[in-house]
């Protein structure tokens, strides 16, 4: 999981705190599992080393967490290259993909363009599953079927996702006239 | 990671095999625009899956592809022919022999048998009855459905008929097969064997298929998927 390319994400609209930015990715991403404070600051640490955040404030008080973090050009760009690479179909990749849809559709980017892209790569798998399933035995078809299934799913999350926001985005324009 | 480029989706196919060729497509239905400069090609022998959001205009492509209906403006070439350039009875000839259709639902004759069913288009054709019903025999054996060659096509299950469909769209050989979202009203289970069927025996015969599905495992099926926006082609995503 890329906690660093989360963190980037949750910067990229304005400025955060660390103890913020820990509150941010609970709640979007963290599931039942929270991140630790340990973590972030350690990724902070790491993305501000390779130029990606900035140190924007210092606020007065003290404690590692009033530092005011912000995203640098550098940061932007890997953000932005990171978004738009679609994720390897494999079970172990299925929270980054969430990180990275969540991401995507609330920073503004083209729902369907992330769609289209995450689909050439799982129809890759798929395709493959699809032609060990006619040429095996039973245990394969079963096997095969739980991946086809969850990789479909997959998908069918991501254009509702992509209508949701659209939606909401829709309903936003209406109500501001 | 893995690395994608963004390419027009006919752009690296080699040109001059293609047996179906659809160039700047636009076709209205009142104000609703359902293709605006589509173009294409698909070889001959390739099944490609035909993907889409609903009101895509993914089922109106199929649709000119399979001259049913014609396009505002553009051109559809099946073998080189512009289909626009056809007779009636020239284009109703070329669909009759060249081209098979399998719809959702529906295709059948509820009041015919299955291997009459699937005996009409070679009757049409002007196949004598006996030869007919000896091919329409045999594919309802190969499509695993000769069990129910005498039950009228109304009290056939929905996955007995689409596999009576596809025979019948199979049976004369065509070297086009069209089909939109054939397993749409199918289970998960008997819609698979409807596309493992299809796909095997579209092979068999080197028939070339174009699938209207918006399904990304029944896609998988394809050897591969165009994408359709707005009446226009998503720009494919790559590997590189």
């Amino acid at each position: 999981m890329s906690l660093g390319h989360a963190l980037l994400g949750l910067l990229e609209d304005r400025p955060r705190h660390g103890y913020e930015l820990k509150r941010l990715y609970d709640d979007r991403f963290g599931g039942s599992q929270s991140v630790k404070f340990g973590q972030i600051y350690t990724t902070l640490a790491r993305l501000r080393r390779d130029e990606m955040i900035d140190i924007a404030a210092v606020e007065s008080g003290g404690g590692p967490d009033r530092k005011l973090y912000l995203i640098t050009p550098t940061g932007v760009a890997d953000l932005e290259r990171w978004l738009v690479e679609p994720e390897p179909p494999t079970r172990y990749a299925r929270k980054v993909l969430f990180t990275k849809v969540v991401l995507a559709l609330i920073s503004g980017r083209p729902a369907h363009e992330i769609l289209d892209a995450q689909r050439a790569v799982h129809l890759i798998q798929m395709r493959e599953l699809t032609e060990r399933k006619r040429s095996g035995d039973l245990t394969d078809a079963l096997a095969c079927d739980f991946e086809l299934f969850h990789l479909e799913a997959d998908l069918r999350w991501i254009e509702l996702a992509g209508d949701r926001v659209e939606r909401l985005r829709a309903d936003l324009m209406t109500s501001r006239g | 990671m893995i690395a994608l480029q963004q390419v027009d989706p006919n752009g690296s196919r080699p040109a001059g095999d293609a047996l179906i060729t659809a160039t700047d497509l636009h076709k209205r239905f009142g104000a609703s625009v359902a293709l605006q400069g589509l173009s294409l090609e698909i070889r001959g022998g390739e099944v490609v899956a035909v993907l889409g959001p609903s009101g895509s205009g993914k089922s109106t492509l199929l649709l000119c592809l399979a001259g049913i209906i014609a396009p505002d403006t553009g051109e559809v070439a099946f073998r080189g022919r512009t289909l626009g350039g056809l007779s009636d009875t020239a284009l109703t000839r070329l669909r009759r022999d060249e081209f098979g259709f399998v719809f959702q639902f529906g295709q059948l004759v509820p009041e015919l048998t299955a291997i009459d069913n699937v005996g009409l288009p070679l009757r049409l054709a002007g196949l004598k009855g006996h030869d007919a019903e000896a091919r329409a025999r045999s594919w309802l054996e190969r499509l695993d459905v000769l069990d129910v060659a005498d039950k009228r096509a109304g009290d056939m299950s929905g996955g007995q008929a689409q596999r009576v469909a596809v025979a019948r769209a199979l049976v004369t050989g065509p070297r086009a097969l069209f089909a939109d979202e054939p397993t749409g009203s199918l289970d998960s289970l008997n819609g698979e064997m409807v596309m493992d069927l299809l796909v095997s025996a579209a092979r068999d015969n080197g028939t070339t298929v174009v699938l209207v599905t918006h399904e990304a495992r029944i896609a998988a099926y394809a050897d591969r998927e165009i994408v359709i926006r707005d009446g226009k082609l998503a720009p494919a995503a790559v590997l590189v």
